[in-house]
């Protein structure tokens, strides 16, 4: 039986709609737009079919195409998703709609639009692949959509971020594409040249070897992540970005370090990440400490979202190499709550400077006198980001912070005081921007648009939504992670503990 | 009535064999006596004329591929032409680039007002040269083809006459051209002293029963240093490459893309052919020496390109550090020289000087077309404003750019992936991470066109600048580069197995 190949629709869709924006006449901006939010809803709905479609008792990968793309090498148009993708696929396919309806480019709105497209199709493909070369094709893909959107359309020093961001990313992906032929070449011993990632992951590769290769892979994902101190290029790129960039940037992009990690790294190269642990583990609470240092000290409150990310994504790098089924399973909610979180708190800055014309928190004050509504978004969000019980943002982190308790004790409880410093960083910001008496240029602060607050709205739902109930997630993430744990411990002596007897 | 008398045959030459030599001969001979005799023909004809010898050549390779898969590789001309699939590549990938080069000059010739037949004569000429190379079975023969193709290339790289700079690259060029046929031709000298002959096949078969008597021997060794020096200077390999920037940047836009296309396969060929044909015996000897080259080449090429503000001189750089990829290739190859099953470092590095050839002529053309009347508006700032003044021609070179940087779904990422699989192949990591290194670097100087076409401000006096113009004819090279790579990146899988069909060895003909 010939099924509908809904997966290779979610790249395809969003590559035609930007082909079709990009050919459209100029003359006729408002039908551009409506083409290109047209063909993100119908990919958002698409993922969102997946989303219902997914059976959530099987851990394997589902919706599996594969068709063979270059055959002297291998190489095939493998896709598929499990627990551990098909949220950040959603997510991606929910956000998109979200950034094209709630922000301007102001100029050249065609090409803004095309890129943006092209971005999601890069993405999705991303999160989709399981070939090897296939990934590598979409991670690289993204990356010109990106630097055009950030040096196109971005603020003052925009070559300069968007150029460090290219080529950071850039040194990364060079170190993996070695790594990834040499997987290949060293996995194929007398069989045929095979990038496919689950043969691939039946292969045992000596020690020594393994830890090259997995570094191979690591670094590329460590940039893109970016763990300490690979992350200088991100504060740049956050802060010179056009907002729908930003959110993009922070809500989507981040996470194909993360999740590379999770699902090349560790999966292919189990023995690797078990023994490089303490390194990964200690970067990552380094990054949460001093992602929240640096992000109290920013005057800029888009750099101090971007510096907030650093230290949220930290949180993520810790459950990832905990390595317990809770850990991991609160790291992969992690990426999702945060791509929530700090999308809708970029898209806010957003707003605020689009009235303001500035992100300086020196120059903002006393917004809450003229636009409760707009602080109430705002804070509901914040708390969010800080990790508030009965949001988003806490079922991930706790999750975390337990899991990680059982093996790696002393790095959670220094991480456990990231919480703290999150909540002192945000509030010090939102204190200093919304209260008090606004002055002159703050007396005329707009209150929240019609249109912002649909924007705001979905991302809301989902905030309380998952705060309150997140065991539909959970359910559906825990097969695949368990699944890949249970792989570790076939390849290495490694069991998962049990874990503390809390039902989240 | 006389008969016929039984004794008297003369030798059988295949001539179908050797057609497409005869196609381009026979074609610039028409150019160069038709052209000097015959009144000025109308517009475009010359250009036509050649690139419909460049077509009717292709066209007749692929016969003549289909004719080997059937009957098996042969020997031409006395032994030394070899017809095998590896030539008929390098043919094809000579032929093809004559058509785009073509029609990028006509265009560029109108607006220099420098029509004439003769740059389109040296163009097929030196195709012969570089298809000479590509098929040697001899050193003798291969440096006749060197030396055929230099030569049009030092006359071709002179032939603005209205431009001081384009006088001063050919005069360089010739300089050190010269000296590098001299270095090459003593290494000849040397190899034919200690095999005793200059074809390949005997050179072979004698150094079978020779080597462990001159395995250390300082002649050959000296020979195969001195083979690798000329050859350096062809492919502008560092330390070899000092010509490469000045001569790219002087002579006439089309010409430079001539040169780094067909310039650059016929050194490969040549590279390849003697380096895996001639003197297998000797591939632990040179493969060390090529391992440096290659990493000096991609990392100069890349660094040295990053900090130039002349783009025609950026790509002189970057063509080097391409050089270098390629070279990659060729180290991947010597690992296996003289072994039946080769690996796939001979094909990675055929495909990377096809591919490259393609996208370098469409960036050149571009090049060409914002240089301006005078070809002398080809610093960075030329390029500011293209993007809105013609969309089109920037998101092309935006794909070419992009393409030349390594970028997935285009074919520099094919080309890029098949040396780096091929080093991988041979575990040569380090090679393989330094290139990919220096790619990053040279990413950067993409970046700066880029940003210069798509997103610098327009400043004062822009508007006095004179309009880019975009011809037809050119535009259509460029359309078909752009076309190419772009489709080679979606669907490589069929040129990889020409590429690779192109250095398997197939049995000999009976």
């Amino acid at each position: 039986m010939i099924s509908f190949p809904i997966l290779t629709m979610l790249v395809l869709v969003p590559t035609a709609g930007s082909i079709l924006v990009a050919v459209f006449s100029n003359r006729r901006p408002e039908f551009v737009k409506l083409t290109a939010l047209l063909t993100s809803v119908l990919t958002g709905g698409l993922s969102v079919w997946v989303l219902v479609a997914f059976d959530k008792a099987n851990a394997d990968f589902q919706f599996v195409t594969k068709h063979i793309w270059i055959k002297p090498w291998g190489i095939s148009w493998h896709l598929g998703v499990d627990g551990i993708s098909l949220f950040l696929v959603v997510l991606t396919g929910v956000i998109f709609p979200i950034v094209i309806a709630g922000t301007d480019p102001h100029h050249d709105t065609k090409r803004y639009l095309s890129w943006m497209l092209l971005l999601e199709a890069g993405l999705m493909g991303s999160f989709l692949s399981l070939d090897l070369f296939l990934f590598f094709v979409f991670f690289e893909i993204v990356l010109v959509p990106m630097y055009f959107l950030i040096a196109g359309w971005g603020y003052e020093g925009r070559v300069y971020a968007a150029t460090k961001f290219f080529l950071f990313t850039m040194v990364g992906s060079a170190f993996m594409l070695v790594g990834i032929i040499a997987t290949a070449f060293l996995a194929k011993g007398n069989g045929p040249l095979t990038f496919d990632l689950i043969e691939l992951a039946k292969a045992d590769f000596a020690a020594s070897t393994g830890r090259w290769l997995f570094f191979a892979f690591a670094v590329a994902f460590a940039v893109k992540v970016p763990i300490f101190p690979l992350h200088t290029w991100l504060p740049d790129a956050h802060t010179q970005a056009p907002t729908g960039g930003s959110v993009i940037l922070a809500g989507v992009m981040l996470k194909l370090g993360t999740y590379g990690l999770l699902r090349f790294g560790v999966f292919l190269f189990p023995e690797a990440a078990r023994w490089s642990r303490s390194l990964w583990l200690t970067l990552g609470v380094i990054g949460i400490i001093y992602g929240a240092i640096a992000a109290t000290m920013q005057k800029d409150l888009k750099r101090l979202v971007a510096y907030s990310s650093v230290a949220h994504l930290g949180f993520i790098v810790l459950g990832i190499f905990a390595m317990t089924s809770q850990s991991i399973t609160g790291g992969v909610m992690q990426n999702i709550n945060h791509g929530v979180s700090t999308g809708a708190l970029f898209l806010l800055v957003g707003m605020i400077y689009e009235r303001r014309h500035t992100r300086q928190i020196s120059e903002l004050k006393g917004l809450q006198k003229v636009a409760p509504i707009f602080a109430g978004v705002f804070m509901v969000v914040m708390l969010s980001s800080i990790g508030v019980p009965g949001l988003n943002g806490f079922v991930g982190e706790y999750l975390v912070l337990i899991g990680s308790f059982l093996t790696a004790r002393w790095w959670a409880v220094v991480a456990a005081s990231g919480v703290i410093l999150a909540a002192l960083y945000l509030l010090w910001a939102y204190q200093r921007v919304f209260h008090g008496e606004p002055d002159e240029a703050n007396k005329d602060f707009g209150e929240l648009k019609l249109r912002e607050a649909a924007v705001m709205l979905p991302l809301l739902g989902v905030i309380v939504f998952t705060g309150l109930y997140p065991k539909p997630m959970l359910d559906r993430i825990e097969p695949s992670v368990k699944k890949l744990i249970e792989h570790v411990s076939e390849k290495t002596s490694y069991t998962d503990p049990q874990p503390v007897g809390v039902a989240p | 009535m006389i008969a016929a008398d039984p004794t008297l045959i003369g030798p059988s030459v295949n001539w179908f064999a050797l057609s497409p030599l005869l196609v381009l001969l026979g074609a610039a001979l028409v150019l160069l006596v038709v052209g000097a005799l015959a009144p000025r023909w109308p517009r475009h004809l010359y250009a036509l004329f050649a690139a419909a010898t460049g077509l009717a050549t292709m066209i007749l390779c692929f016969f003549l591929w289909h004719d080997i898969s059937a009957h098996g590789i042969t020997t031409l001309v006395g032994g030394t032409l070899r017809f095998d699939d590896f030539s008929l590549f390098v043919t094809i990938t000579i032929s093809a680039s004559i058509v785009l080069v073509a029609f990028v000059t006509d265009d560029y010739l109108r607006r220099e007002d420098l029509e004439g037949p003769e740059v389109y004569a040296l163009y097929l000429l030196a195709a012969i040269g570089g298809v000479v190379m590509g098929s040697a079975n001899d050193l003798i023969v291969l440096f006749l083809g060197l030396e055929i193709l230099s030569i049009s290339m030092y006359v071709m790289a002179a032939s603005h006459r209205k431009r001081i700079e384009s006088q001063e690259a050919g005069i360089k060029y010739f300089i050190l051209g010269g000296f590098s046929s001299a270095f090459f031709l003593y290494g000849i000298a040397l190899v034919y002293g200690t095999a005793g002959s200059t074809n390949f096949t005997e050179i072979v078969s004698s150094f079978n029963t020779t080597v462990p008597a001159v395995r250390h021997d300082a002649f050959i060794l000296a020979g195969v240093g001195m083979l690798l020096v000329g050859l350096g200077f062809k492919v502008a390999a560092v330390p070899f490459h000092f010509w490469a920037p000045d001569v790219y940047e002087g002579a006439p836009t089309p010409v430079t893309s001539f040169m780094a296309s067909v310039g650059k396969v016929a050194a490969f060929a040549a590279m390849l052919r003697v380096l895996l044909f001639a003197l297998p015996h000797w591939r632990d000897d040179y493969r060390p020496i090529i391992w440096v080259l290659a990493v000096l080449t991609v990392v100069v090429g890349s660094v040295m390109a990053v900090v130039q503000t002349n783009v025609k001189r950026m790509l002189a750089f970057s063509s080097i550090s391409h050089a270098g990829f390629i070279l990659i290739g060729v180290e991947a190859a010597a690992h296996r020289a003289g072994q039946p099953e080769g690996g796939d470092g001979a094909s990675s590095a055929l495909l990377y000087v096809l591919l490259y050839s393609v996208l370098v002529i469409g960036t050149f053309s571009v090049v060409a077309m914002v240089g301006r009347t005078g070809d002398s508006a080809t610093d960075l700032a030329s390029f500011r404003g293209l993007a809105k003044s013609h969309p089109l021609i920037a998101s092309a070179m935006t794909v070419l750019l992009l393409a030349q940087a390594g970028v997935p779904l285009t074919s520099g990422f094919v080309a890029k992936f098949g040396v780096i699989q091929a080093a991988v192949e041979e575990h040569s990591y380090a090679i393989a991470i330094i290139a990919m290194v220096a790619s990053v670097i040279a990413a950067f100087l993409y970046l700066r066109i880029m940003v210069s076409m798509w997103v610098s401000e327009p400043e004062a006096g822009d508007d006095a600048r004179e309009a880019v113009r975009v011809p037809l004819w050119t535009g259509i090279a460029l359309s078909l580069s752009v076309g190419f790579t772009l489709f080679v990146g979606f669907f490589p899988g069929w040129l990889i197995d020409a590429a690779k069909a192109a250095t398997v060895t197939r049995p000999t003909r009976p």
